[in-house]
């Protein structure tokens, strides 16, 4: 840049990335954690306010010409420019999402991004880190112009499109030089009146008020990152650039060490490791999969593998199934229409990739088959010797499972070394992670397949070993157990749901057991207490048995712990569930039933039960448990995972805890080896 | 360029009596003839020739001008009194009618039928329309060399007709309109249609093919201006022979076509882009602007056309429809047609006498011929070893093109097939090579939207009859909407 500044011939200047695919994605996370004080960080921080700073103040215009993602420190170089060119495609986004890694803009973002588009959309795109489409970005006045990408020319698409980014953003940091261009926005009438608004200190006052009691609501309290955003914001706003830049240099330092930040950053790391096939690629790659059973799992599989370009086939036993199936199908994809993500026309022609059938015919073109059939493992096997006998030799057949072994289901294959684990979570278009489950049987090309077909559908996939309940669905098992007990002490399930959440679960306790089906958890619940024995008991099996006797199922069948009623937003809880639960009452202890004892018992068997998957095995990593446990079920984020807790809980305290609950439950809360080894050696560490 | 066609040429007697008696062609034409080559016929054995005998077009006009109070049928029935009053071809022999159109009005949706009845066409010939965006009269066209070819007529008459502005009729429809008027009505009238798959205009998509091409505003421009000069100097020089003139109800004859106005680079470069604002290259300068109009022409089996003592102006021999990516090689048709059309025929691109391209869009008409002149485009997109070539443009469009005459969607395809015979006969080629690129889209005023990004080549061989010469001419169709 000094360059361009001394060079008297240059009178403006473009920033262009040489790689394609991406402006800046963002500061580089390994130099931030390599800082060890929050003064270090600070530092950096003014380093690079001070960067950007000359550029905002270059007498020679600059013009950035983003193509790709323009996310975190790209997008504060982009918006400390004169001018902004965007390519229009999909890859270009543009975001803050440090939010997200538990830190703030620190370069300057926090400052200049309400003047450029006002401040509740600075607000929207900080606290929530969201990604901004090209298009939306331009409505917004993030980026003054767009470029459409090109066809294919006298080169590809992309270097030509790229070239002509740069001829675009040269003609306007020429015109911008020449004063031909205006670097000053149009604002349309809704805008000023905004702007307008946004100038009077008490309108201002109100919008902090609105935003931080909406951030304290959604986040109880557990991030300080939005926090400390909204409170940035407002120093700069109300007291000044200078002091604006200070407190945004000191929070970024500050932000950086907290134990939430690192916790969110491991989970980033996690989830870039889980985004890898560790197995290699496979000998062949799927392009026909077929899904056995149109029901909520094996429609939300057919549509995640459909829009991915995999040509699907959705087969069910009756037709109404499998309308129902293709209806969940048609509808995910229109309402990303409706979100104007994809066109109608894009839907009309992912739909057409996408067979559904009664009957087996064309499954010997299929490369893969996933069952997502009853979970009964007479009717696995049933159709799992059905699906030989019509599939050719190098199809690989998947078991969407949460609970059966799947070398049980693979008893009954003449194949076992193509037979797979593929444990999807519901709703399988929103939930990111996806388990994958070997067998000792299963061939590393089969695994590695697998893997390919679960990042091929955007998943977060983690690879275990086989056992009862594999890894997810066995960590959960015990806190549901004791999730049961205590409604059994007598807290009602409002106040269970609010205690587990105000610790960082999304989703209540209670509520979670309605939402996976009572049913569905009384079967696992058995299998599981029938593998592991009494570590898995603590509430009482036969409280779910009436439930599912009264007809109280959960969400699916309106009733469960709570009532539920289509368009009412409070739901009630179920009255019905009072003299179920009287009648399993047991006496509560008070030296554990404080909220935080409650809170403790929950995590505490949960992460027990995590450590002992790492010590048998079935877990080949900490890193993939802590990202099973909060993209498939929820463990608080801000904790960063079962392993990353008993990390900065510390193992000793850990097992402490233990032992006092199981001086009063008993073996329930025996720790692990594990964690007792960890406990007795303090440097040693699940992430070092 | 007329020294080398300016040849006698040795007509056979019996030919020349029958031409004659029917006073088809004038004397002018009669001078303008090609010498004898060596080149092989491109006739195939076990298939009928077919020939053009004849055709013509009313003037092509911009929209909202003169026929601005018609309908199309009542284009189209102008364009067939012409093609009768021109060839006095007794109205039982012909077998049957194709009509292409691009948004049909809703009481003549059927516009072939309804303006073969007008034009006093015998009720016993059957007719038909048929749509395929800005190629639908080539589509008519081929439909009827179909029909002949296979044995199943033997004289056919071809056409296509266009009206983009339809105006209300009723003053109820005129109230219910006023209800529905946005500030962008009173945009200027380019053809902004957007392709129904991707939602792009075809503006739009030409802006980024020329950007894909690198090509410049300015060479745009030029080539814009070349067109319209090119036109001015044929409509003067009196070579549109095509156009029939057409006495519009309630005002005057029209004679000319109106579109063409040759400006300076100092006036076209004034000019803001149309489409990629504010930096984009397609202005309505170098753009075809919306333009009514219709065309007709008369085809037939060789041995009919003889019997009926007709001296036919071309043979149409080959043609060709290709399509693909509708949103980055929309308007890339005449690429990938041209050189499949040729290998089809045995020729190549240097064979050609007279190249007669749909102009789109300058943009458009520039990448095509980058695009055919690269080896790299020939052998990443197109599967093929080596480039075709770029017709050379001392042959390409010389007496204008849609940029200058106009281009009314349905009907182009005639004016290609027509002008390239023409010109052949005019300037003593052999053979011509048409092209047109389509794709989908709607004017206006009307609904519904049609797709496709057909882009088709004919060719057509036009053998001087009497000799052993064969001419032809070859047209290439790449119709855009």
């Amino acid at each position: 840049m000094n360059e361009i500044w001394a060079n008297e011939a240059v009178r403006s200047a473009v920033l262009i990335s040489s790689k394609p695919g991406s402006f800046i994605a963002g500061a580089d996370l390994n130099m931030l954690e390599a800082c060890k004080t929050a003064q270090e960080v600070t530092q950096l921080s003014q380093d690079g306010q001070k960067m950007l700073e000359k550029i905002e103040h270059s007498p020679k215009p600059v013009v950035a010409a983003i193509s790709g993602s323009c996310l975190g420190g790209g997008l504060e170089v982009a918006i400390a420019c004169h001018y902004r060119v965007a390519t229009k495609d999909k890859k270009t986004v543009l975001g803050t999402p440090e939010v997200l890694l538990g830190l703030l803009p620190g370069a300057g973002g926090t400052q200049r991004l309400p003047k450029m588009v006002g401040l509740p959309a600075a607000f929207d795109m900080m606290l929530t880190g969201r990604n901004i489409r090209a298009d939306r970005a331009k409505k917004m006045g993030l980026v003054d112009q767009l470029v459409e990408p090109l066809g294919p020319g006298l080169k590809t698409p992309e270097a030509r499109t790229i070239e002509y980014l740069e001829e675009v953003a040269i003609s306007f940091a020429r015109g911008l030089a020449n004063k031909t261009v205006s670097a000053k926005r149009s604002r349309g009438f809704m805008q000023r009146l905004t702007d307008y608004a946004m100038a009077l200190p008490f309108v201002r006052q109100q919008v902090y008020k609105t935003v931080e009691s909406k951030v304290q609501k959604q986040t109880k309290g557990l991030y300080p990152a939005p926090l400390k955003i909204i409170e940035v914001v407002k120093t700069g706003l109300d007291q000044g650039n200078d002091a604006g830049y200070l407190i945004e240099a000191q929070s970024f330092g500050q932000l950086a060490v907290t134990k939430e930040s690192k916790a969110l950053m491991g989970l980033y790391h996690g989830q870039v490791h889980c985004k890898k096939n560790k197995f290699g690629t496979p000998q062949k790659e799927v392009k026909t999969l077929a899904v056995l059973g149109a029901g909520l799992m094996g429609a939300g599989i057919a549509q995640v593998s459909v829009d991915k370009g995999i040509k699907t086939i959705l087969k069910d036993t009756t037709q109404k199934g499998l309308d129902r199936g293709q209806q969940q199908v048609y509808k995910g994809l229109n309402s990303k229409v409706k979100k104007k993500s994809l066109t109608s026309f894009e839907r009309d022609s992912i739909l057409s990739n996408m067979l559904g059938q009664l009957d087996y015919e064309g499954f010997e073109k299929a490369d893969m088959v996933i069952e997502a059939v009853f979970e009964d493992i007479n009717i696995k096997h049933k159709v799992l010797k059905e699906v030989e006998a019509v599939i050719p030799a190098h199809c690989i057949f998947a078991s969407n499972t949460s609970a059966l072994p799947i070398s049980q289901i693979a008893a009954a294959s003449k194949r076992p070394e193509k037979v797979i684990g593929m444990h999807y979570f519901s709703p399988v278009d929103k939930m990111q992670l996806l388990e994958i489950i070997t067998t000792d049987k299963t061939s590393q090309d089969t695994a590695a397949s697998a893997v390919a077909v679960g990042l091929k559908q955007g998943k977060v996939v983690i690879v275990v070993k086989d056992g009862p309940g594999f890894y997810t669905t066995r960590c959960l098992g015990p806190m549901l157990s004791e999730v049961v007990r205590v409604l059994q002490e007598g807290v009602d399930p409002k106040k269970v749901d609010a205690i587990s959440t105000a610790f960082g679960f999304p989703v209540g306790a209670a509520t979670l057991i309605d939402e996976v089906g009572v049913d569905v958890a009384t079967h696992v619940a058995e299998d599981l207490g029938k593998a592991f024995g009494p570590r898995f008991g603590g509430g009482s099996i036969d409280l779910f048995k009436l439930m599912v006797q009264r007809g109280f199922l959960g969400r699916k069948a309106g009733k469960g712990f709570y009532v539920y009623q289509e368009g009412v937003k409070n739901r009630s809880v179920n009255s019905g569930m009072d003299e179920i639960l009287e009648k399993f009452r047991v006496p509560a202890n008070p030296d554990v039933c404080s909220d935080e004892d409650i809170q403790m018992r929950l995590v505490t068997r949960f992460v027990n039960e995590a450590a002992m998957c790492l010590q048998e095995g079935i877990l080949s990593s900490p890193v993939e448990g802590d990202i099973g446990a909060v993209f498939g079920l929820g463990f608080p984020p801000c904790l960063g995972g079962p392993f990353r807790f008993a990390d900065s809980f510390g193992a000793r305290q850990l097992v402490d805890k233990l032992r006092k609950y199981e001086a009063v439950y008993g073996s329930q809360f025996t720790p692990c080896q594990l964690l007792l080894d960890h406990a007795n050696s303090p440097g040693k560490k699940f992430h070092q | 360029m007329l020294s080398s066609a300016l040849r006698n040429l040795p007509v056979s007697s019996a030919w020349a009596a029958g031409a004659f008696a029917r006073s088809f062609s004038c004397s002018s034409q009669f001078q303008a003839s090609v010498q004898p080559k060596t080149k092989k016929t491109l006739g195939k054995t076990g298939v009928k020739n077919v020939v053009v005998v004849e055709g013509v077009r009313i003037p092509f006009l911009q929209s909202g001008t003169s026929y601005a109070d018609l309908m199309p049928h009542d284009l189209a029935r102008a364009a067939l009194q012409g093609l009768l009053t021109r060839t006095n071809v007794p109205k039982d022999v012909v077998d049957y009618i194709v009509y292409g159109t691009v948004i049909q009005e809703v009481k003549t949706s059927n516009v072939a039928r309804e303006a073969a009845l007008g034009a006093g066409f015998s009720d016993k010939t059957p007719a038909h329309t048929v749509t395929m965006a800005c190629i639908s009269s080539n589509q008519a066209m081929t439909t009827g060399v179909g029909m002949i070819a296979a044995g199943q007529c033997d004289v056919v008459v071809a056409g296509g007709t266009m009206l983009t502005l339809n105006r209300a009729k009723s003053l109820g429809q005129k109230l219910s309109l006023i209800s529905k008027i946005r500030p962008d009505y009173f945009t200027p009238e380019l053809p902004a249609v957007a392709e129904f798959s991707t939602s792009e205009t075809m503006g739009h998509s030409a802006d980024r093919l020329a950007a894909a091409f690198g090509i410049s505003r300015l060479e745009q421009d030029e080539y814009a201006l070349r067109s319209h000069t090119l036109a001015k100097k044929a409509q003067d020089e009196g070579l549109l022979q095509d156009v029939v003139p057409f006495k519009v109800p309630g005002k005057d004859t029209v004679t000319k076509d109106n579109g063409i106005r040759p400006s300076s680079m100092e006036q076209m470069g004034k000019l803001k882009p149309a489409f990629v604002k504010p930096y984009g290259t397609v202005t309505a300068a170098n753009s075809s602007f919306l333009t009514d109009g219709a065309s007709a022409i008369l085809i037939m089996s060789e041995e009919k056309a003889l019997a009926m003592g007709y001296k036919p102006k071309a043979y149409l021999r080959d043609f060709v429809y290709v399509s693909q990516d509708p949103k980055d090689q929309l308007l890339l048709g005449p690429t990938y047609a041209t050189p499949k059309v040729l290998e089809k025929a045995g020729l190549s691109l240097s064979d050609i006498d007279v190249f007669e391209f749909h102009e789109a869009f300058a943009g458009q008409i520039l990448a095509n011929l980058k695009a055919m002149d690269s080896d790299w485009f020939a052998q990443n997109y197109m599967g093929r070893k080596s480039k075709v070539g770029a017709p050379p443009l001392d042959k390409f469009n010389t007496w204008g093109g849609s940029l200058s005459l106009g281009h009314p969607f349905g009907a182009t395809g005639c004016r290609l097939v027509i002008t390239a015979a023409h010109r052949l006969k005019k300037e003593g080629g052999q053979y011509g090579l048409v092209a047109a690129c389509a794709a989908g889209g709607q004017v206006m005023s009307l609904r519904a939207p049609c797709n496709c990004l057909i882009p088709l080549v004919t060719l057509q061989d036009f053998s001087l009859w009497g000799t052993k010469i064969i001419p032809k001419l070859s047209m290439e169709n790449c119709v855009w909407r």
